[in-house]
């Protein structure tokens, strides 16, 4: 049984946050969850994945978020609790639904989960989702910690049945990806039949409909503060006539900062877990018992912001600081001793200065960025272009997936990068203005998530480029997720569609249409050269599974390669290819066979043709 | 109780979360109060894993610059990059066995050495257990066991707040069943090391 459906109230356990939350639905009585994947809350769709196998959750992965929150929206209009998860920037995509999914309301629970990504450990920006709740209009909670994490989401689910909207529950990597012990709640099989009546006035958003919603929207939004004012989620701890305001993790770092600097007894903390719409009747109690207050949060000024101005309309005159030169930036997550060397600052106390001894005559170290898989398929791909467009002065642009890791040299595939699935759409853009020939780059789970539009516009407005389609067989990046292209029978799972990515591309009318076996080289650079020379829109599909995959499904493998005497130390090997399963012994290039997979794409490479199986290497006698 | 603050740096593979998850699934036993964070954004790409445990009252599961009190590193040259978390009292507890990075496997940048790096260690830090957990790993039957000779290790310092005879069941307990022995056999070899 999976360790997330333990019927043991009370019981302790381990979990991450993305667990806990997941456990949270559980106990919630989620009955419908849709998500596509992202860090960090990719494992929280993961579990959901896992637990739709072992429960009555209809649990989906949809093709995009936008097409999640559909799934999940709906199913909360016809009454039964459901989920929506999503990433930062899939809110983006999702924000179309979101806007209008306000009006409407919901009629069963509704929560959104979006983890945003301050610093950008796995993220092209860290944009602040906190905007969404105020542009929308919708209540956001936002946890502080993991226990909490899984308190808040059932409780997420019971605030958005009162108000009859959807509720935002915003977290921060550092809530995603921690760990602590949970007590485990009741849990019960929620009702998943649903039923819907007809009422077009409430569900049909034209303008005459849309009129009035907007109305019964903006009426919620005065009860959801009403309620956040006198929810539990916002409470005051300490004494003192110094005030902290804050929300999130930023909240345990607050909490530290005032037990290491000793202030337990002069500041005072308003912590926001209901933090939109802004309590602002408790807000403004709170200062008027402060002398000064610093707000303390990651990102944006969100609630500096609207604490100065409930501030403002209630008269209060005391400094409220936040975000400036002398106090927190908007860049980048914050630590515990960040945290206590501003408010050291702010209250003017003696802070404690770094720990750290005087560490300024480390030397520089060798970095250690994260590359493609020895036997990655992606590199073979990479390579065969960069062969096949050598005369060509080719720009590319790239898209989201393990293959923007080509940017990095040896390879240094990868010119443009905007979002998911923007590769068609910016080859399109760069067509238009350049006399360079365009090659786009864009992988399977993406084409479906967003690229594939870009591609109809393609064909539609008649650009001149090429677009590579890198099909793996999975969305790699995020743990191997399944999407519409995988034959999930493979998997063991039944009762799914396919689409077949070369049909799709074929249908669309693309032009030409090539498909090419990456590890294959020569026929691949052959191939790809042939789609270049076309005018109009060329698709050349790369098929080869990710290698970390097809491990894990246990497919069978290719016996590893092996450097022999032929070798005349050129390195082209190394230069060109960079596979992470090259090191160099004795000044030689040697293969690592407990890395290398055999896929034989250096032995192509090589000049001398040195690279060879290591079972023929070693009968010849030439092992190096 | 104090708190403790241990940093655990690796290289993707090496095994880091597990042996913060037998961590911290010990000290849950041990009924001691924790945290942990951790960052493994593309641990399966060969980067850097990252994890924190925080035993003790503190709300935060974050450590900042200069305030681990105990660095464990499965690999030298990560040990070495994970110094600024490091304040000048930190116990150090470190892999010798190198795993380079790409570009310093080929050639194209010097790793560093390795006596150099146990002395800068050394003179930024309270104390420095160094040895070649990969060669213990190997003798308990798994080269992919340095994890374990690491715990074995950090059991031994007597600096966390549980007993290595907590670890050692939880090695029984949660890791995967073939491995159970060799698990054990490892922690027993890093255990030995002080």
């Amino acid at each position: 049984m999976h360790k997330l459906l333990t019927d043991a109230p009370g019981s302790r356990m381990l979990l991450l946050g993305n667990e806990a939350i997941a456990r949270g639905a559980v106990e919630a009585g989620v009955a419908v969850a849709a998500a596509y994947p992202g860090t960090p809350s990719s494992e929280i769709s993961l579990n959901f994945f896992q637990l739709s196998r072992e429960s009555d959750l209809s649990f989906e992965y949809s093709v995009n978020e936008k097409v999640s929150l559909e799934v999940a929206a709906a199913a909360a209009a016809t009454g039964v609790r459901a989920m929506c998860v999503m990433k930062h920037v899939g809110m983006n995509v999702a924000a179309d639904v979101l806007m209008t999914l306000a009006y409407v309301g919901v009629k069963g629970g509704l929560v959104i989960l979006v983890a945003d990504d301050p610093f950008m450990f796995s993220s092209q920006n860290e944009q602040d989702s906190r905007y969404y709740a105020r542009l929308a209009g919708l209540p956001m909670l936002e946890p502080s910690g993991i226990e909490e994490a899984k308190e808040m989401t059932r409780q997420a689910f019971d605030l958005s049945e009162q108000l009859g909207e959807p509720v935002l529950l915003r977290t921060t990597t550092r809530i995603n990806h921690s760990t602590a012990v949970i007590t485990l709640g009741d849990i019960a099989p929620p009702p998943t039949r649903g039923g819907f009546e007809r009422n077009p006035m409430c569900y049909v958003t034209v303008p005459a409909v849309s009129r009035q919603l907007h109305v019964r929207l903006l009426d919620n939004l005065a009860r959801a503060e009403m309620l956040a004012n006198g929810s539990a989620l916002n409470f005051v701890s300490g004494s003192g006539r110094w005030g902290v305001v804050t929300s999130g993790v930023s909240y345990a770092y607050v909490t530290d900062a005032i037990s290491d600097l000793g202030l337990t007894e002069r500041v005072r903390v308003l912590r926001l877990g209901f933090s939109h719409p802004l309590p602002k009747d408790l807000v403004r109690l709170f200062l008027s018992g402060c002398d000064r207050a610093l707000v303390v949060e990651e990102g944006e000024p969100v609630l500096e912001e609207a604490v100065k101005a409930a501030a403002q309309e209630g008269g209060l005159t005391l400094p409220i600081k936040g975000k400036g030169e002398a106090f927190f930036s908007r860049l980048s997550e914050y630590d515990p001793a960040l945290v206590r060397e501003k408010m050291a600052t702010f209250f003017g106390v003696p802070g404690q200065g770094g720990r750290r001894g005087d560490q300024a005559d480390l030397p520089s170290l060798p970095p250690r960025p994260p590359t493609l898989c020895a036997g990655c398929s992606h590199r073979a791909t990479f390579h065969a272009v960069k062969k096949a467009a050598e005369a060509l002065d080719a720009i590319y642009p790239t898209d989201i997936g393990c293959y923007t890791l080509g940017m990095l040299p040896p390879l240094s595939m990868a010119d443009y990068l905007i979002c998911m699935g923007s590769s068609t759409g910016t080859a399109a853009g760069f067509s238009r203005t350049l006399d360079r020939k365009v090659i786009a780059f864009c992988g399977d789970s993406t084409f479906f998530h967003s690229a594939m539009a870009g591609l109809v516009n393609a064909v539609f407005n008649n650009h001149n480029f090429t677009l590579v389609i890198l099909d793996n067989g999975t969305t790699a990046m995020t743990g191997h997720q399944p999407h519409p292209g995988v034959d999930m029978e493979k998997l063991g799972l039944f009762g799914y569609g396919r689409i077949d990515i070369e049909e799709v591309v074929r249908a669309l009318g693309v032009g030409h249409v090539a498909i090419i076996e990456p590890f294959k080289l020569r026929k691949s650079i052959e191939t790809l050269k042939e789609a270049f020379t076309f005018t109009g829109v060329s698709v050349v599909i790369s098929r080869e599974i990710c290698t970390l995959y097809g491990k894990s499904l246990k497919l069978p493998g290719r016996k590893p390669f092996m450097v022999s005497d032929r070798c005349r130390n050129h390195r082209e090997c190394v230069d060109q290819l960079g596979c992470p399963a090259f090191f160099l012994s004795d000044n030689r290039v040697a293969i690592d066979p407990d890395r290398c997979t055999g896929c034989a794409v250096c032995a192509q490479v090589c000049p001398e043709n040195a690279i060879v199986p290591a079972k023929t290497a070693a009968i010849q006698g030439g092992v190096k | 109780m104090k708190t403790i603050r241990l940093m655990i740096v690796a290289v993707g593979g090496q095994g880091n979360l597990l042996a913060a998850r037998v961590l911290g699934e010990a000290a849950l036993v041990a009924g001691l109060p924790f945290r942990m964070s951790e960052i493994h954004g593309m641990a399966q790409r060969g980067g850097v894993v990252e994890s924190a445990i925080v035993f003790g009252e503190a709300a935060s599961s974050l450590i900042a610059d200069g305030e681990a009190d105990i660095l464990l590193g499965f690999e030298p040259l990560e040990t070495l990059r994970a110094l600024g978390k490091c304040h000048p009292a930190t116990a150090v507890v470190t892999n010798l066995a190198p795993l380079p990075p790409f570009f310093a496997a080929v050639g194209k940048v010097a790793y560093p050495d390795l006596f150099e790096l146990q002395a800068l260690l050394r003179s930024k830090t309270g104390s420095l257990l160094a040895f070649d957990a990969a060669e213990l790993a190997r003798k308990a039957g798994n080269v992919l066991a340095v994890n374990m000779v690491m715990l074995g290790a950090l059991a031994a310092t007597n600096l966390l707040p549980m007993s290595a005879e907590h670890i050692r069941e939880t090695i029984r307990t949660k890791t995967g069943g073939r491995f159970v022995e060799t698990n054990l056999t490892a922690f027993d070899h890093g255990f030995q090391q002080k």
